[in-house]
């Protein structure tokens, strides 16, 4: 069997993945740098009877693929920056609603309009913590365009499995880059499809919960008549005020991921077993992560790379694994330290966590990294000409 | 052009009560709209209008933003979302576009849909999709409280005009008319037989149908503008202060001024967004 | 001899659901409902000509009137 090899940038090779999971839906409005996964979906929806619809905005656009969604369809929606701001509301009534859908953010540069083109990693905290109240967060960083094309896949699945909203949050470099990837035959990779409730119409809740999992979400127009809201709702759908129900209905919605975070965390390790200090990055920081830790062990030096594909849930076993075995953590990302401070919670003070910060929208180099690894002062914006072996302790 | 709605027999006219259960959902009532407000009026001329076309309830889908009309959905047996401020028309066209054979109600009111709806409201309107939206327009904002809308009057009273409107007032007919919707009309909760018919014809035409429904919230506006009660207000707002489009005809331009118009207001045929997809799919495939 | 022919009326009134607003009332042709403390109530049923008016203005899907 022939597998399917093209050569695409990460933005299509996202769309392929979406429509390689089943999505049939996508609702859009143009923003740079996520332009071309719109572009890409109008372009291949109708070939496969799909639909596609360009919105009035940035709300109408993620407010239609919920509506899309009820109607029982797979949808998806793309953005970046001030369009992943203007979407939150909606993000939360996603939540809220547990309606299984996709939202891909390409990041770029902030705060506001900020650097259109240039990538970054800034919104990691904004995709845990965008909309208001305490809402459940699924959030994968892929870190190349082959496995954007797979977290894709996974991403339509998560949502599936958990009734939730999942993003995809990638930045401008892999969004643009263009590498080779494989496209698998039908079937090769588990596409997990919407289940559908098996009781009678009027024995249906849509909010039922047996065994810890929520009951499946009907589409419209099969028989299931039910109510949908962003208030806080009863079993069946229509809202309440019962304050330990409210209680216990934030508690499920957040615990449904937390309580699941083997499932949903997926990380990637390298030489960790004897590792003195660990990169822990992701995106496209993790690519320049990767390359620093081979050259260091290339060179003798104990470096390991702990690589989350997923960010949220945070990965918080395995940075206590790594934080009782290495001296050191660095993380290096195009942020002001977001995701620094969260493995510094539960880093707990057992080893020394260290961040690379750089927001001038170019990405961090390898040699950043390796100096930093070596105990070297890194500039932000400075790409050292040589990495100092000799600084070693 | 204008049309008129076409007769038909209802059960008010062999003069006995019209069965709404079958459209509601049981042990919901009743609801939570103040005494007098017109809401109540509207969801059952539309239920009426519903039931003469013989739709069934699952082939229904209505869909709401955020106000005291965006809580109509939770009363009705249909397939309904209760959605946010101001996005139905954008969650309605996903539901639409998504499943074309189910029918689209979208029910909002002045503010959901002019204020904070106004860009989701005209490019409904533009893009012709199959729905029919009601406007329930009360010149304010009766969930928060009585703050002015859009729709409200020059010189009305609201906790955010105390001393008088100073902002020119939307016509939302005239907004779906220029925005492109291919059914606009008007009618009021006073005249609910007649709003019946108007919403039976807004219901059967393919297209973005808009109607605007003047109905009274004697809570807020009534109280805040010097209206006795809800009678009266109705009376005032509703009966006189508005004229049906065949009166309108008749009368001198001298004698309406002033008068709001009732009825359908426009009405052309273009074609369906859904339908227009379709089309294209068709072109691609055949390629 | 009229009085005969005429056809007779039931009205029911749904008190938990009646809010009092007095629209019924108000725009009844033949002035046949009243209000009694916070709900509706018939003042003179033989004065119903069952035009359904009351019914449906009626916000609160409260009244509603029977041919006998």
């Amino acid at each position: 069997m022939s597998k399917k090899k093209i050569f695409v940038q990460g933005n299509e090779a996202c769309i392929q993945g979406a429509l390689y999971a089943g999505c049939r839906f996508y609702a859009g409005y143009p923003i740079t740098p996520s332009t071309e996964v719109m572009e890409q979906m109008a372009a291949n929806l109708p070939k496969v009877g799909g639909k596609f619809i360009q919105m009035e905005d940035e709300i109408g656009s993620i407010a239609a693929i919920v509506g899309a969604v009820a109607a029982g369809e797979k949808a998806m929606t793309g953005t970046s920056g001030p369009g992943f701001s203007l979407k939150q509301e909606i993000m939360g009534y996603a939540a809220m609603a547990e309606i299984p859908m996709v939202v891909v953010n390409v990041m770029r540069a902030g705060p506001s309009t900020g650097y259109p083109t240039g990538p970054s990693q800034a919104d990691v905290m904004q995709a845990k913590w965008g909309s208001h109240g305490d809402s459940p967060s699924v959030v994968l960083v892929p870190s190349s365009v082959q496995e954007l094309f797979y977290e894709t896949i996974r991403a339509f699945n998560l949502a599936e499995k958990y009734r939730t909203p999942v993003v995809i949050l990638f930045d401008e470099v892999i969004g643009h880059m263009r590498e080779a990837i494989t496209i698998p035959e039908p079937g090769e990779v588990e596409v997990i499809e919407r289940a559908k409730p098996d009781c009678a119409p009027e024995d249906y809740k849509p909010y039922e919960v047996k065994d810890g999992k929520v009951a499946p979400l009907a589409a419209f127009g099969t028989g299931y008549r039910y109510h949908i809201t962003g208030l806080y709702h009863a079993e069946d759908g229509f809202p309440t005020a019962d304050q330990q129900y409210i209680h216990d209905t934030n508690m499920r919605l957040v615990n449904k991921i937390e309580d699941n975070k083997a499932d949903i965390c997926e990380n990637e390790e390298l030489f960790l077993e004897d590792a003195e200090t660990v990169v822990f990055a992701y995106g496209v920081s993790a690519k320049s992560a990767k390359f620093a830790v081979k050259e260091l062990r290339a060179a003798g030096i104990k470096a390991g790379l702990l690589r989350p594909k997923t960010i949220w849930p945070f990965p918080s076993d395995a940075v206590e694994k790594i934080s009782k075995t290495a001296k050191k953590i660095i993380v290096p990302e195009m942020n002001l330290g977001q995701i620094h401070g969260e493995v510094e919670r539960y880093a707990a003070g057992r080893c020394e966590v260290q961040g690379i910060f750089r927001v001038d929208t170019e990405p961090i180099h390898p040699k950043q990294i390796m100096n930093a690894v070596l105990g070297v002062p890194v500039e932000p914006t400075v790409i050292p000409d040589v990495v100092d072996f000799t600084a070693r302790g | 052009m204008t049309t008129e709605a076409t007769a038909r027999t209802v059960p008010y006219k062999e003069k006995k009560p019209f069965d709404y259960d079958p459209y509601l959902r049981q042990g919901k009532l009743p609801h939570i709209w103040c005494a007098g407000c017109g809401h109540g009026i509207v969801l059952k001329s539309l239920l009426r209008a519903i039931d003469a076309l013989g739709w069934k309830n699952d082939d229904i889908s209505m869909v709401s933003g955020i106000g005291c009309s965006s809580r109509t959905p939770g009363y009705v047996d249909f397939n309904t979302m209760h959605t946010l401020h101001g996005r139905a028309f954008a969650f309605a066209t996903g539901v639409k576009f998504a499943n074309p054979k189910l029918n689209v109600i979208v029910t909002t009111g002045d503010g959901d849909a002019l204020a904070i709806g106004g860009n989701h409201f005209i490019h409904a309107a533009r893009r012709n999709m199959d729905m029919t939206i009601l406007v329930y327009n009360n010149y304010i904002y009766g969930m928060t409280s009585g703050q002015g809308s859009p729709t409200m009057p020059e010189g009305a009273v609201s906790t955010t005009s105390r001393f008088g409107s100073i902002e020119p007032p939307f016509d939302t007919c005239e907004l779906a008319k220029t925005a492109g919707a291919t059914f606009v009309a008007r009618g009021t909760a006073f005249h609910a037989q007649e709003l019946e018919k108007t919403l039976y014809e807004a219901l059967k035409h393919k297209g973005t149908s808009v109607v605007d429904i003047l109905d009274s919230c004697p809570t807020y506006y009534g109280r805040f503008n010097k209206h006795k009660n809800v009678s009266e207000m109705m009376k005032s707002i509703e009966k006189d202060g508005t004229i049906s489009v065949a009166q309108a005809a008749k009368l001198p331009p001298e004698k309406t001024e002033g008068k709001i118009v009732r009825g359908i207001l426009h009405r052309a045929e273009r074609l369906e967004y859904c339908d227009g997809y379709q089309n294209l799919l068709d072109r691609v495939q055949n390629k | 001899m009229g009085e005969a022919a005429k056809k007779q009326w039931r009205i029911e009134i749904d008190a938990r659901r009646c809010k009092g607003c007095n629209i019924c009332a108000s725009f009844c042709p033949t002035d046949t409902l009243e209000l009694k403390g916070i709900t509706m109530d018939v003042k003179d049923i033989d004065s119903c000509i069952g035009c359904q008016l009351c019914d449906i203005r009626c916000p609160d899907f409260a009244i509603q009137v029977f041919p006998l």
